[in-house]
């Protein structure tokens, strides 16, 4: 994307992380999280589950914006994104 | 805990019964992501959950009461709404969310869904249309759209289907919405508004089914369905729902249609009988205590 004209608080704003999480043997391998991700981190995994269908799986983690989309449009509740800094703090404190 | 033995867990988890889960909804199948954005709007509403009361009928939708892990109601075939109906009334601090498909709504239980409309009961009916009866093999319902091929319509449907935002604006419903199961954000977004609002709230949500009904329609996996919503959704707000008719596929008009402010049942109960015993009453004690004068005096 191109940008033309510079917000001023450009080197201020962070945009937030993500992580995310798949709980593989939930996923049906409808591909909606993969499909509707608009930075497309997911893709379909090699690997079958224990029901056999390829679930998904976090290609390009570090791209995650935490816009939490997939976590909403799985019908399979298997998708869990958390802000990377949640996730440090709880590392950090336990 | 999760088939594998791990402890891993979502967000949403705290309110569905895990020991169910994998639910038995189909790949592609959009009730799951329904079934989310409801939970995740009663979240944000900060409603107790122990005052949440969800109540369903038969049918594949049917089975949310079953997965979600607060009070719940499976009840029999197109009954949802006077099981709620009895609910409400009889403790009117719950929160009554009747959660269903199109075919319990809209087919057997059309009647019920007319006269709740029409007296204006407070409670959140979310109706996930799929255009079929999925459950049974998908037959031909009151829904699918006119040429859609189904089970027992091989050929094309000839029957004229119901606009069922238009059906329920016209029996009296105070909130009326559609969205497609692609827009969740605002669907969250207006199931949140509808559960804080006082009335008759219907919610039409458009669902894929690629097992049965896509799969009859060149639309055989449910990306294909998502993929038809996003491209041929059209955002109306305060659209006329006589408007709104649904033809395959043609364009879908979703948004909110009505939001007006009447009165409740009860409102209007509570009115009667403070006319009736005076303003002071409640109407509790009312009943009670004209109970009491009649066994007086029937001694």
């Amino acid at each position: 994307m191109k940008i033309w004209r510079k917000a001023l608080d450009l080197n201020k704003v962070k945009p937030s992380r993500g992580q995310i999480e798949i709980m593989e043997d939930r996923c049906k391998g409808c591909r909606f999280c993969i499909e509707f991700c608009p930075k497309h981190v997911l893709e379909e995994s090699k690997a079958f589950n224990a029901k056999g269908y390829h679930p998904a799986q976090a290609a390009q983690p570090e791209d995650c914006v935490n816009c939490g989309l997939c976590e909403m449009l799985c019908p399979e509740f298997a998708i869990k994104v958390t802000e990377e800094e949640k996730v440090k703090e709880v590392v950090r404190h336990g | 805990m999760n088939d594998d033995g791990s402890e891993q867990t979502q967000e949403m988890d705290q309110y569905l019964r895990e020991d169910r889960m994998p639910h038995i909804w189909c790949p592609g199948c959009g009730i799951g992501s329904v079934l989310h954005c409801f939970l995740s709007a009663l979240v944000k509403t900060d409603i107790d959950a122990d005052k949440v009361c969800v109540v369903s009928g038969i049918g594949c939708t049917g089975r949310a009461a079953g997965y979600v892990h607060l009070d719940s109601f499976h009840t029999t075939h197109g009954r949802a709404i006077p099981f709620a109906t009895g609910l409400k009334l009889a403790n009117p601090e719950l929160q009554v969310v009747v959660f269903s498909g199109d075919g319990d709504l809209v087919a057997i239980g059309g009647n019920h869904l007319i006269h709740a409309a029409r007296r204006n009961i407070d409670m959140t009916i979310i109706c996930v249309n799929n255009f079929n009866y999925g459950m049974t093999g998908g037959q031909l319902g009151p829904t699918t759209p006119l040429d859609a091929r189904t089970a027992t319509s091989p050929s094309g449907n000839y029957e004229r289907p119901f606009n069922i935002p238009y059906l329920a604006a016209a029996s009296g419903a105070t909130y009326v919405a559609r969205w497609t199961s692609m827009h969740v954000r605002r669907l969250e977004q207006t199931i949140n508004e509808a559960l804080l609002k006082r009335g008759f709230k219907f919610i039409e949500v458009i669902a894929p089914c690629p097992t049965v009904y896509g799969r009859m329609n060149r639309q055989p996996t449910g990306m294909d369905q998502m993929r038809y919503y996003q491209e041929n959704s059209v955002i109306q707000h305060g659209a006329d729902p006589k408007d709104v008719d649904i033809d395959l596929n043609g364009k879908i008009i979703v948004g909110k249609f009505i939001d007006i402010d009447l009165p409740t049942y009860s409102d209007l109960q509570l009115r009667v009988e403070q006319k009736a015993f005076g303003p002071e009453e409640s109407k509790g004690e009312a009943v009670k205590k004209k109970a009491a004068t009649a066994a007086s005096k029937s001694k």
